[in-house]
């Protein structure tokens, strides 16, 4: 049996990188992919190659009717919610000193309110679903520091906090909701892209932060993808509030 | 290393304590005081009779930072010790009840006004500058054990608190990369005797509530404001010299353990 069979997930920044490939792996294991995303034009292309088990949302995570819109779309789509990705996401550096206040709000509001209106909007449609898992994704930068990506570790932060709270609230009502973070480290997609171009001294962009890695390589957002699924799918039955790395032993 | 005479650790040293016209701003303001130190109350309300020059300043703006640093730079012409202390509950609000309102006003405190906070303090700790002993800089940012674990808050205040666990972080490992010799941890206390429990005394009268919350502690009690004084006063001071982008619970064990379902904070 598929492990996702009859599962329907609401997959925010599912046009591009991490939830790109968690929607590809979600129509593979039998699942019903939604794709929520501000990029139309790549969300709805990915819509479209994955068939009738996948249908495109626009949504900006900051817009809480934006967010109500995109379950209610999912329920009248595919007539129930049991899975809720939150991997919309920025990736901004910067450091105490020249980040600036609208900046670090504006950094926060994606990554951490984005995911606290997520997690709300779809409790509701998960309940009446029967239950769910959410799955948010924080950062190796919501578990670590960096001097130069302050507003973006603050932010993850947040959203590996904020997913313990949910985890308990939901298991304290009863509700058959699960919430956990997912830590991934330097993974290869769209998001980190610039970087890679950033030559630092004598290496280039990408071997300075594959050096990071004990592994030596970046992560691939299937690797990422992977661990997403499992904690989509009634195989994580007992997990809900935890961290789980996948950083190429970047924080061992 | 002998231990000396600590009662003037901190003479001809400037500290800010945001907040510090109550509870463990208060209480910090008071042991820094007594450890030598200048300290300035910046707070939005003036409190009772404390030690210390009382600024009326609003943590979540960025206006009332620069009048304030401004002001301190003229007035007592250096900065060495910032104490993020300011912050609000927000009242209750699980993740299902809690508004974007809501959410943003305690984001607007307790996390933006600790990085306006961070950033602000490095500004004025850079400046105090020639001619006067060099700053050895101490930023103490005032997290919770909500910033370490999901069940000991409301949500918004959750989310904030876990920011603020990891934007010191990042700020310490910043000015240390900068070789500012400024040092950025945070304070991660339990539950603390002080007026933002003031809901909850009124529901159940004082004792009857400090005793409730002292069951959750493997401790048997509250903290009073004076114990997590001593653990700011230690960070503000140069006997942690070698501490940088930590975290200290000061919890009476709660995150030692496994806290248990009956006793978390009802949601
Ligand atoms: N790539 C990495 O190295 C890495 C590492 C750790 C964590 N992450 C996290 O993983 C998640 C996915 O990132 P990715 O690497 O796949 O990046 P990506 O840039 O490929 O994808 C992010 C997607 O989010 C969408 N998005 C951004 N803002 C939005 C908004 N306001 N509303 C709706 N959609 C919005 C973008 O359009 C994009 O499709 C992010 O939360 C990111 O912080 C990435
Ligand atoms: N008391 C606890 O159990 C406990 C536990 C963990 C963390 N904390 C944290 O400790 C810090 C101090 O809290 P407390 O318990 O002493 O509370 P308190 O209510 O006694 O004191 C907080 C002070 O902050 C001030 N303040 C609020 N908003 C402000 C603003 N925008 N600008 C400037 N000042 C402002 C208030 O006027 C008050 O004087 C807070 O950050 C709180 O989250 C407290």
């Amino acid at each position: 049996m598929p492990r996702l069979d009859g599962k329907v997930v609401l997959l925010s920044g599912g046009a591009s990188g991490i939830g790109a490939a968690t929607a590809r792996m979600v129509v593979r294991e039998g699942g019903k992919a939604v794709l929520a995303d501000r990029d139309e034009a790549k969300g709805r292309a990915l819509a479209l190659e994955l068939g009738t088990a996948a249908h495109f949302v626009p949504l900006d995570v900051v817009q809480e009717p934006s967010w109500q819109a995109a379950v209610a779309a999912t329920t009248e789509r595919f007539g129930a919610l049991h899975g809720l990705l939150n991997a919309a996401g920025v990736g901004v550096r910067n450091s105490i000193e020249d980040c600036t206040l609208a900046e670090y709000r504006r950094i926060n509001d994606i990554n951490s309110l984005g995911t606290f209106l997520g997690c709300k909007s779809a409790i509701a449609a998960m309940k009446e679903s029967g239950g769910g898992s959410i799955v948010n994704i924080s950062s190796v930068l919501g578990l670590r520091g960096a001097a130069y990506a302050m507003a973006y570790s603050a932010s993850k932060g947040a959203v590996r906090t904020l997913t313990k709270n949910v985890a308990l609230h939901c298991a304290q009502m009863k509700y058959n909701i699960r919430c956990n973070s997912v830590h991934p480290g330097y993974i290869d997609t769209p998001m980190i892209a610039p970087r890679l171009e950033q030559n630092a001294g004598n290496m280039t962009g990408r071997q300075s932060l594959e050096e990071l890695h004990p592994l030596g390589r970046l992560g691939r957002p299937e690797e990422v993808a992977a661990m997403i699924l499992f904690l989509l799918s009634d195989e994580s039955t007992f997990s809900t509030g935890s961290e789980f790395v996948c950083d190429g032993g970047l924080t061992a | 290393m002998v231990l000396a005479d600590m009662s003037n650790e901190l003479s001809g040293r400037v500290a800010i304590v945001t907040g510090g016209a109550s509870g463990i701003g208060a209480a910090s303001a008071v042991l820094l005081a007594a450890a030598g130190a200048t300290v300035i109350v910046a707070d939005l309300q003036d409190g009772p009779e404390g030690p210390g020059r009382f600024v009326a300043h609003d943590v979540a703006s960025e206006d009332s930072w620069k009048s304030l640093l401004a002001d301190v730079l003229k007035r007592e012409g250096r900065l060495d010790i910032m104490v993020n202390n300011a912050g609000i509950s927000g009242g209750p609000g699980n993740i299902e009840t809690t508004t974007v309102e809501n959410w943003q006003q305690v984001q607007a405190i307790n996390s933006e006004g600790v990085f306006l906070g961070s950033k602000y303090a490095i500004e004025g700790m850079k400046k105090t500058g020639p001619g006067k002993p060099a700053s050895k800089g101490s930023i103490v940012n005032i997290s919770s054990i909500a910033g370490l674990v999901g069940g000991a808050g409301p949500t918004a205040y959750t989310a904030a608190k876990g920011a603020v666990r990891l934007l010191s972080k990042s700020v310490a490992l910043y000015c240390a990369e900068q070789k500012y010799d400024i040092r950025c941890n945070s304070v991660h206390p339990g539950g603390v005797d002080t007026a933002i429990f003031n809901p909850l005394w009124q529901a159940m009268g004082h004792e009857e509530g400090k005793a409730f919350i002292g069951t959750r502690h493997p401790i048997g009690r509250m903290s009073e404001p004076g114990e997590l004084g001593e653990v700011i006063l230690f960070l503000a001071s140069d006997r942690s010299s070698f501490m940088t982008g930590t975290e200290i619970a000061a919890d009476g064990g709660i995150t030692a353990g496994l806290m248990r379902r009956s006793l978390l904070a009802p949601s």
